[in-house]
C-alpha cells in the first residue's frame, strides 16, 4: 500500500520521526508495527507505530534510529515522496487483557529506540482511565528522545542514562526499583538484555506484564517462519503472534 | 481473450502461477490480502514426519536483490497438517493443493507421502530433496543421482498422486540428477530450490545467520534458475515447474520459454503479499504485448 511522507525529520543525530499519510485502518493496538519498503532494498524494515490516526486517509508516525544502510537511506527520503508500507502488523500491546485491565498504575519501561511504541500505549492507557508512569533509558543525554512527548501527556517521566549525563545514572531497572510498590503492571520494549532485567524486576515484585521483542524478519505477516521463538505455549512467530509476549509465556 | 491455462499431470490450472513452498505457509496469512482461489494452486510449507522448530534465529538475512533464509523446515508435522491445516484450508481454498514432502530418511519421505496421498485436497506431491538448511537430510538426497532416484522410487511406490521431485541447484550437474529422477518414475520436476549462501555482519564480524549458511533466493537468482530450467526441461520428457527469482509476469513468460510448464513464486510473496495476484493480473496484458494467444504455445520456445 502506498503512503505519502508528510514529515521525516531528525529528533537527534541518529533518530528520525517519519509521518505517513494513507490508509491506517488496520492498526488496532499500540505496539503494532509497519513493514516499510525502503527504495533499493529487498526486504522491508519493521518499525513500530509511535502513534496513528485511524482512517482511510489517516496518518501514522514512526520513530526510527539510523542503524545500518536501510535506515540511513530512509533518513534521506524527502517530504512528498511515496513509500510502500504494510501497516497494522503484529498483536501489539493488549491493555484489554484481564490482568492488564485490572491494573490502575502501570509502569511503561522503554530502552533506547524501544521507547516509541510506548507513546501510543500511554495515550490508550490514559483513555482507559489508568494512571501510567514512564521510565526511559538511554546511553547518554544526546540520545534522549520523546521525554517531552510523554511529559506533555501529563504522566511522570523518569529518565536514566548509562553515563549519568541526563536523569538518573544507571539502568531503567535501577529507576524502576525505586518506584516498586507504586506500579501494578509493566509494559516494556527495548533491547533484549533490558527486557530480561525488567523480567527479573517483575519476578522480584510479583508484577505481571507485557514485553515487546525484536527479531530479523522477512515477511512480517506470518508466512515465512523466519522469526520464530520458543514460548511456554509452544513456538510463536514474533511478527504475527508477537511482537508482544505476555510475561507468563516467556522462557528465560 | 488470451488463454492462460496450463496442465500439470492431468490437473488443469487456470494459470501457471503457484506460490512456492515455505513462502505461503498453509495459505492462511494471505487471506487478508486477496482471495487465493485466483492462484493456479500453491505448494504448502515443507512437511516432515514429526513437528520441527527449525534452526535458531536469526534465520533471515538480506542481500542485493534477494534474501537468505535458514528456517530449517519449521513445520507442525504431517499429522497436524492433516488434522488441522488441511481442514482449515478447505474452508477458503477450493482447488487441489501441492503437498511439499520432506524427510530425513527414505522411510520418513515414504510415511509423509503415504499420509498425504490419502488426502483428497492434495493434487500433487512435491518431494523436496533439496533443502539446504537442515543437517543430515534433505539436500543430502538431492546432491547424488542415486539417492535422488532412490527417494523418487520409494515415494512413487507409496502414492497414486503425481510426484514432482524438487531439485537442488547446489550440484555440479543438475541434468544428470533430473534424469535419474525421471528414470525412477518422477511425474515431473520442480526447480530450483535455494542456492547455499551466507552473509557476515561487519558490526559483529560474525555470520548473520545463526546457522552460518542459508538458502539464497529472490530476483538475484533468476538467471541461474532460468538456465537450469532450460537445461533440465530440454533433457527430460516430464513437465518442469520453474522457479527462482520470479517476480513479474514477464519472468513467468521467460520461464515458460525456457521450458517450464508452470512457474512458482517464492520470496516475492514475502516482500509483497500481493505478488502472485499482481503477476496473475498482469499476465494477459504481458501475453498480448508479445503476441501470445495461448500460453502453452510458448513452452520451450527458446530451445531452437
Ligand atoms: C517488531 C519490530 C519493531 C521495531 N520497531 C522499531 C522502531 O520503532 N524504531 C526503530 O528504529 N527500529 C525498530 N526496529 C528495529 C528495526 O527494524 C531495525 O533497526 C532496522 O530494520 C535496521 O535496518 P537497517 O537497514 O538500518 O540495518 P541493516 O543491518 O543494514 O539491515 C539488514 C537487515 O537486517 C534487518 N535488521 C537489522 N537490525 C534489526 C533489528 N534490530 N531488528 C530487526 N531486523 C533488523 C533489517 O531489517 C534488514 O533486513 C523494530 C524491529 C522489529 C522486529
Ligand atoms: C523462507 C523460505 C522458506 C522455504 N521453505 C521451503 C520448504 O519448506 N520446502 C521447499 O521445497 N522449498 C522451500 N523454499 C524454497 C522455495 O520454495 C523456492 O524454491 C526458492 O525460494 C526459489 O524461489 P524464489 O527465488 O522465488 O524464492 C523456501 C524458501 C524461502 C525463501
Ligand atoms: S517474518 Fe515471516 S513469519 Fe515472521
Amino acid at each position: 500500500m502506498q503512503y505519502t511522507v508528510t514529515e521525516n525529520r531528525a529528533l537527534t543525530a541518529q533518530v528520525f520521526r517519519l509521518t505517513l499519510m494513507g490508509d491506517t485502518r488496520t492498526f488496532t493496538h499500540p505496539g503494532q508495527f509497519a513493514q516499510v519498503q525502503v527504495p533499493g532494498f529487498y526486504l522491508r524494515r519493521p518499525l513500530s507505530v509511535y502513534d496513528w490516526q485511524p482512517a482511510e486517509a489517516g496518518s501514522m508516525t514512526l520513530v526510527y534510529k539510523v542503524l545500518g544502510e536501510g535506515t540511513r537511506a530512509l533518513a534521506g527520503i524527502p517530504k512528498g515522496a511515496v513509500l510502500d508500507v504494510l501497516p497494522g502488523l503484529g498483536n501489539g500491546f493488549q491493555p484489554e487483557l484481564a490482568q492488564a485491565a485490572k491494573a490502575k498504575a502501570p509502569l511503561l519501561i522503554g530502552g533506547g529506540i524501544g521507547t516509541p511504541p510506548l507513546y501510543g500505549l500511554c495515550k490508550a492507557l490514559l483513555r482507559d482511565g489508568q494512571t501510567p508512569a514512564v521510565v526511559l533509558g538511554f546511553g547518554t543525554a544526546e540520545e534522549v528522545i520523546l521525554q517531552d512527548d510523554f511529559a506533555a501527556l501529563g504522566v511522570p517521566v523518569y529518565v536514566t542514562t548509562l553515563d549519568g549525563s541526563a536523569g538518573r545514572k544507571g539502568f531503567v531497572t535501577d529507576a524502576a526499583e525505586t518506584l516498586a510498590g507504586s506500579f501494578d503492571y509493566v509494559y516494556t520494549c527495548g533491547p533484549e538484555p533490558m527486557l530480561k532485567a525488567v523480567y527479573g524486576l517483575c519476578q522480584r515484585h510479583d508484577v505481571d506484564g507485557q514485553f515487546s521483542f525484536e527479531e530479523r524478519m522477512a515477511c512480517g505477516f506470518g508466512a515465512c517462519m523466519g522469526c520464530s521463538c520458543h514460548t511456554k505455549y509452544g513456538s510463536k512467530r514474533i511478527c504475527k503472534d508477537g511482537p508482544v509476549l505476555l510475561k507468563e509465556e516467556i522462557i528465560w | 481473450m488470451v488463454d492462460t491455462r496450463v496442465t500439470l499431470s492431468g490437473i488443469e490450472l487456470s494459470n501457471p502461477v503457484i506460490p512456492a513452498s515455505g513462502t505461503f505457509g498453509f495459505g492462511q496469512e494471505f487471506r487478508d490480502y486477496y482471495d487465493i482461489n485466483i492462484l493456479g494452486t500453491f505448494s504448502f510449507k515443507g512437511t516432515t514426519g514429526e513437528e520441527r522448530f527449525g534452526n535458531d534465529t536469526p534465520r533471515i538475512a538480506e542481500c542485493t536483490a534477494g534474501m537468505l533464509n535458514a528456517v530449517g523446515l519449521q513445520n507442525p508435522g504431517v499429522e497436524h497438517v492433516i488434522t488441522h491445516e488441511l481442514p482449515q484450508l478447505a474452508t477458503f481454498f477450493h482447488k487441489p493443493v501441492m503437498a511439499n514432502v520432506n524427510g530425513f530418511s527414505i522411510e520418513e519421505y515414504v510415511r509423509v507421502a503415504a499420509m498425504l496421498d490419502a488426502q483428497p485436497a492434495v493434487g500433487w506431491l512435491e518431494v523436496n530433496i533439496s533443502c539446504p538448511n537442515v543437517h543430515g537430510g534433505g539436500m543430502a538426497f538431492g546432491t547424488s543421482a542415486e539417492n535422488a532416484a532412490a527417494v523418487t522410487r520409494a515415494v512413487k511406490a507409496a502414492t497414486h498422486k503425481p510426484v514432482y521431485v524438487k531439485l537442488s541447484p547446489n550440484v555440479t550437474d543438475i541434468v544428470s540428477i533430473a534424469k535419474a529422477c525421471e528414470d525412477a518414475g518422477a511425474d515431473g520436476l520442480s526447480l530450483i530450490n535455494t542456492l547455499l549462501g551466507m552473509r557476515i555482519s561487519l558490526r559483529t564480524q560474525k555470520p548473520i545467520l545463526a546457522n552460518t549458511m542459508g538458502g539464497f533466493s529472490g530476483p538475484a537468482i533468476f538467471p541461474i534458475a532460468l538456465r537450469m530450467v532450460y537445461q533440465v526441461a530440454r533433457a527430460v520428457k516430464v513437465p518442469v515447474i520453474g522457479m527462482g527469482g520470479v517476480t513479474t509476469a514477464e519472468d513467468v513468460l521467460e520461464m515458460m520459454l525456457a521450458g517450464a510448464t508452470a512457474v512458482q513464486v517464492g520470496a516475492a510473496n514475502l516482500v509483497n503479499p500481493l505478488a502472485c495476484k499482481e503477476i496473475i493480473e498482469a499476465l494477459p496484458q504481458a501475453m498480448e504485448k508479445y503476441g501470445i494467444q495461448t500460453l502453452t504455445d510458448i513452452f520451450g520456445g527458446a530451445w531452437k
